[in-house]
Order: C-alpha cells, then structure tokens, then sequence
C-alpha cells in the first residue's frame, strides 16, 4: 500500500518536472504562433496574450504568400534538407557499416579522421568552400547546399552509426554469408533494420540544423530561385523597420514541415523491430 | 559426402597465434566435437572451416577440395549459432528458405525443402511466425531446420545450446543426436562443456590454448587421457591428482577417477570437507594433507559426517601415472 502510494507520488513528480521543461521548451514556439495570428498593435500591446476576435489578423500570411515566393522557398528548403539527409544517412551507415564490420589497416586512424569534423565547424571553411563553388559553377545551385551540408552531417552520423552497428550480433551477419548474401544484402536488409532507432537520431539532429541554416544559403545560393525559407523571411526585417507580422508568419509556417519530418522519424525511434530477433 | 581435413591450420591475429598448427581429419558421417575452455580456440578455428575467419597457413579441405580461399556460402556447409541468428524481418519459412533462394532453386523444391525439415523439428505449425513470435527452444530449432534445409556437406555448432535452460538443453542434445543419425551427416559441434561432447561425439577433439591435446572416441579419451589437462577436462567431477611421490611411487602424479576412490582402503587419508547428496549418488569432498582437496564419488545416498576422517583406497590399475610436465606415463 505505502509502496504504491510511494510510487504515485514519485511518478507525480517525475511528471511535474517533465511538464514543466516542456512548457519553458514550447513557450517560445507558442508566443511565436500565436502573435502570427494577431494584428501589429496587438502584438506589441500585450505579446502574451492570445488573439481575440478584435486582435484576430492573418494580415502576416497574406503579406507572406503574397510577397517572394514562399511556396518556391519552402520546395528549396525540403529538397536540401531531404536530400542532404538521404546522403547523410547512406554514406554515413556505409561508412559506419565498414568500419565496425572490417578489420583493415587504419582502420581505427579512419574512424578518427571522420570523427573529427565533429568538433571542427565546418563554417571555418567558407571560403574555401565558396571557392570551390565558384570554380565548378555551382554557386546558386540547391546541390551547393545538399553537398555542404551532407559534408557537414557525415562526421556525426559515422560516428553514432558506427558505436550502433559494432552492437548488432556477428552471428546475424556472418549466418548471412553462409547464406550467401551479398555484403550489401547484408547492409541493406539486416543491419539497418535493426539500426533503425540510432538512424532515426541521427536524422533528427541533422535534419533541424540544415532546416534552421542561415549562412550557407546566404553564401552560396541567395538567388531568388534557390532560396530556402529562412533566407526568404529575412526580406521582412530590415533594418529600420522590421514587418512582424510576416516574420512570425513566416516562421510559424517553416515549423510545420520540419514537425512532420519530426513525427516520422519519431515514429521510428519508438519501434522496437530488433526486439527478440536474436537471443 | 562431407569429409573434412585440416592441415597444418595456423590462425594470427596481428602478433598473436590463436590456432598453432592444428592437423585433423573428420571422417564422412562423423559427429566431432571441439571441446575445451574458453579461448582455447576452438570456435575460431569452426570459423575457419566456414571461411568466416581467414586461415594464416596451413589448408582446409572440404571432401579432398582445399577451399581456403572459398567464400562461407560456395563451402556447402551449414552453421548454427549460439545466438541462433535468425533474420528477424522473415518468417520461419522464409528464415529456413534463404540460402536455397540465393542459390536459385525454384520455388516448389524449397518449400518442399522447408515442409520436411520442419516435419524432422516439429515446426510446422510455426511456419508463418516471425522469430521474435518465438521461444528461445522453438528459434534454436529454426536455426537447426535452417541449416538441414540446405543439406550441406558439414554442419557446424558453435555452441548451439549455451542460451537454453538446463531442461531444453538435455532435449536439443537428443534431437541433434537423432537427427546426426537419421541425416547421416557430417558434423563439428563446438562446446565448452564435456557432458555435451561426451553425449554427442563419436569423435572429441581436445584443444587448449590453440592446440590439439588429444583426438579420441569419448571413451578412449576418458579411459586413456594423454595428459593431466584432458584427463582433468573430460569427466565430471574432476579426476583426482594424487602426488605421487608421498605414495612412494616413481611418477609424479597419479591420477584417479572420483569413483574409483572407494572408502576403506588406507592408502590415502582425508577429513571430510562438504558432502553432495543428489539421490542418486553422493560426492564426498575430501581435505588430504598430503593431496589437497579430494573428490569421492559413490553410488546411492551415504552418510558422512564433515569433519570425519575417512581413509580411501584405489585399484592401482585404475590409476594414471603423469610425469612432472604433466604427460602421462604409459
């Protein structure tokens, strides 16, 4: 009995805490919606407040959806950050995939290399980079982007991958080979099933930087054809007046797309598919 | 159909020998079991008869054809796993079914393949399940289904019934011995456990630290062990090592069986120690000053008090005479 009541208690308060990090981790994102959906007076009369019929304005989407072309920036934005992820994900598991299966020279001077840009901003190299874009012509094309950022991506995704596919059983692999599975049947249909959840990490945290990435787009591809979200809702803050309505607008929509990768991949994580598999 | 010779086989990893030399020939239809302690090698050099491990020198040959350079799946050869090692995203059918797809046998003839080799393990109700659907007996037979669904030349066991529970374990033991009868097959079981390889092998192979201590029937290794290692391994309870020299003898230790230490003698003196009633036997543990720790075993339930001295005494013929380097002395 005081066991259980004990337990209650515990869990109450495990929740309260939890309950109380989401709220302070959602405030901003709730302020942000709700003073998009307010007029310019109400937004700095009283910030906090949600909007009522008087306050109730959706002159921000209008001025979004009418003004540049946001459908066309919200396309850039997913392919780059899509397609940089599809790369991130592939390469970094194939290398991963390589380095905890196969004993070679260097093996682990290899797993360090590719570790390394994990604390090395790949910002650092901007010039270099834009450089390099300049000379192979390809300084306001998405595939600047998608190349920068699975660069940028990569050393993070070989690195969890790889502590993830050192875990999964040798016997798995090997009863493959003696089925005769090819080495990337073996990649492909059994260890990345079973490394599904840390894939699902890793595209989360790759995913959100490249949505949320201002400088590259600004560098390498601020033509009006490939620019992506955030670089498009830049042309409503100036620098003497700043059109708060189309800021917010803006950004509440950008949150949309990158929820829906979110849930996905979420979806993901929580799946137990290995469970039981071996042993 | 499935002889195996093994010639010289080294194996290094980096600086390390792990398998120094190893010669052996496994007859067609023979069931050997590699035995030892861990990291005696005896799973690596199984892994080198699949081609999942490199063989540093030496040739292993599959019915006379040297296959060294051979991948795993061109060996005809079928392995079981410790962890069982079942695809988890197919079913059981499909599980068992694999290697004759990627092979390119028609369809029909692998379920064909498949209905018979669950009828042998009495899976057939569980065609259709996923192995997580499973229970840890019921995987280790899809294991074993899978591998006689191949009918290969070797099957190899890497320790197929370590992650069973002691009940399952003495029934897989029989059913892996009724179906190395009804396949005829040749087969290489690797265990840490003597029971097991006394139980199932018409031939034992006895490896410590990367090398063959002894190759015998189980009988000859029990009643003719080269050496203390292999007479200590093979039997349970352990034999007893007496020194030889306290009994006055000229070799340095002498070796005898706990069930040929018969109570009454007086060649040997102890205190009783611990006494293990099992019903069906009892083991007497002995403290001797001049042998150390004893172990008696003696048929039916006897009453020993701790503390008690008991004198001991042995069948001389019964006895293994070793020399200093622990070899035995014929």
């Amino acid at each position: 009995m005081s066991q259980a009541r004990h337990s209650t208690a515990r869990s109450l308060a495990a929740h309260a805490v939890l309950i109380l990090y989401t709220v302070i981790a959602l405030f901003p994102v709730f302020v942000v919606v709700i003073n998009s959906f307010k007029n310019r007076r109400a937004i700095f009369a009283d910030p906090l407040a949600v909007p009522t019929p008087e306050s109730f304005d959706l002159v921000g989407y209008r001025t979004v959806l009418a003004q540049g072309d946001f459908v066309l920036y919200f396309q850039n934005s997913l392919i780059v950050t899509v397609a940089s992820l599809f790369f991130v994900l592939l390469f970094g598991a194939m290398a991963a995939f390589a380095l905890s299966e196969y004993r070679f020279r260097g093996n682990m001077l290899m797993g360090l290399y590719l570790a390394l840009g994990i604390m090395i901003p790949i910002r650092l190299g901007t010039v270099a980079i834009l450089q390099m874009m300049v000379a192979s012509g390809l300084v306001n094309t998405l595939t600047a982007l998608v190349l920068v950022y699975t660069a940028q991506g990569l050393p993070l995704a070989v690195f969890i991958l790889s502590e993830f596919m050192r875990g999964v059983s040798d016997d798995l692999k090997n009863a493959g080979r003696i089925d005769g599975l090819s080495e990337y049947t073996i990649f492909f249909r059994l260890v990345l099933p079973l490394v599904r959840p840390a894939m699902a990490t890793v595209a989360v945290f790759t995913m959100i930087p490249i949505w949320n990435d201002l400088w590259f787009p600004l560098i390498l591809a601020p033509s009006e054809a490939t620019k992506t979200v955030t670089l498009g809702s830049q042309v409503f803050i100036g620098q003497f007046v700043t059109n708060w309505n189309a800021v917010l607008a803006a950004l509440s929509l950008a949150i949309l797309p990158v929820l829906v990768l979110y849930l996905i991949f979420s979806r993901q994580l929580i799946r137990g598919i290995t469970a039981g598999a071996v042993k | 159909m499935g002889a195996l010779t093994l010639t010289q086989v080294t194996k290094s990893f980096g600086a390390t020998e792990v398998i120094k030399g190893v010669d052996l020939n496994v007859e067609n239809g023979e069931f050997c079991v590699f035995v030892g302690p861990s990291g005696c090698g005896k799973s690596t050099l199984l892994r080198m008869i699949a081609g999942l491990e490199d063989v540093t020198s030496g040739d292993v040959a599959i019915d006379g054809v040297r296959v060294n350079d051979l991948a795993p799946a061109k060996r005809e050869i079928a392995m079981v796993f410790q962890s069982y090692a079942l695809y988890p995203h197919l079913t059981v059918r499909d599980n068992m079914g694999l290697a004759l797809k990627q092979a390119g046998t028609p369809r029909a003839q692998i379920a064909q393949a498949a209905d018979k080799a669950a009828e042998m393990l009495a899976l057939a109700p569980l065609m259709e399940r996923r192995p997580a659907e499973l229970s840890g007996g019921q995987r280790q037979r899809v294991a074993i289904g899978r591998a006689i669904v191949r009918r290969p030349k070797l099957f190899l066991f890497d320790e197929p019934l370590s992650n069973l529970d002691a009940a399952l374990r003495v029934q897989t033991r029989i059913e892996i011995a009724r179906l190395h009868r009804e396949l005829g097959a040749t087969m290489i079981y690797v265990t840490h456990d003597q029971v097991e390889a006394m139980t199932l092998a018409d031939k034992i192979v006895v490896l410590r630290g990367g090398v063959v201590e002894q190759v015998g029937r189980p009988m000859d290794l029990y009643n003719d062990p080269d050496n203390t290692f292999v007479a200590g391994f093979i039997g349970s309870p352990q034999m007893n090592f007496l020194d030889a020299g306290k009994l006055g003898l000229r070799s340095a230790r002498l070796g005898v069986r706990p069930e040929h230490l018969v109570p009454g003698g007086g060649q040997v003196s102890g205190r009783v120690s611990h006494v293990e009633k099992l019903g069906g036997e009892t083991l007497v543990y002995l403290a001797s000053d001049d042998h150390g720790l004893l172990t008696v075993r003696l048929f039916g339930e006897q009453d020993y008090a701790v503390d008690e001295v008991v004198g001991l005494g042995f069948e001389p013929n019964r006895a293994f005479h070793f020399d200093a380097e622990g070899r035995r002395l014929r």
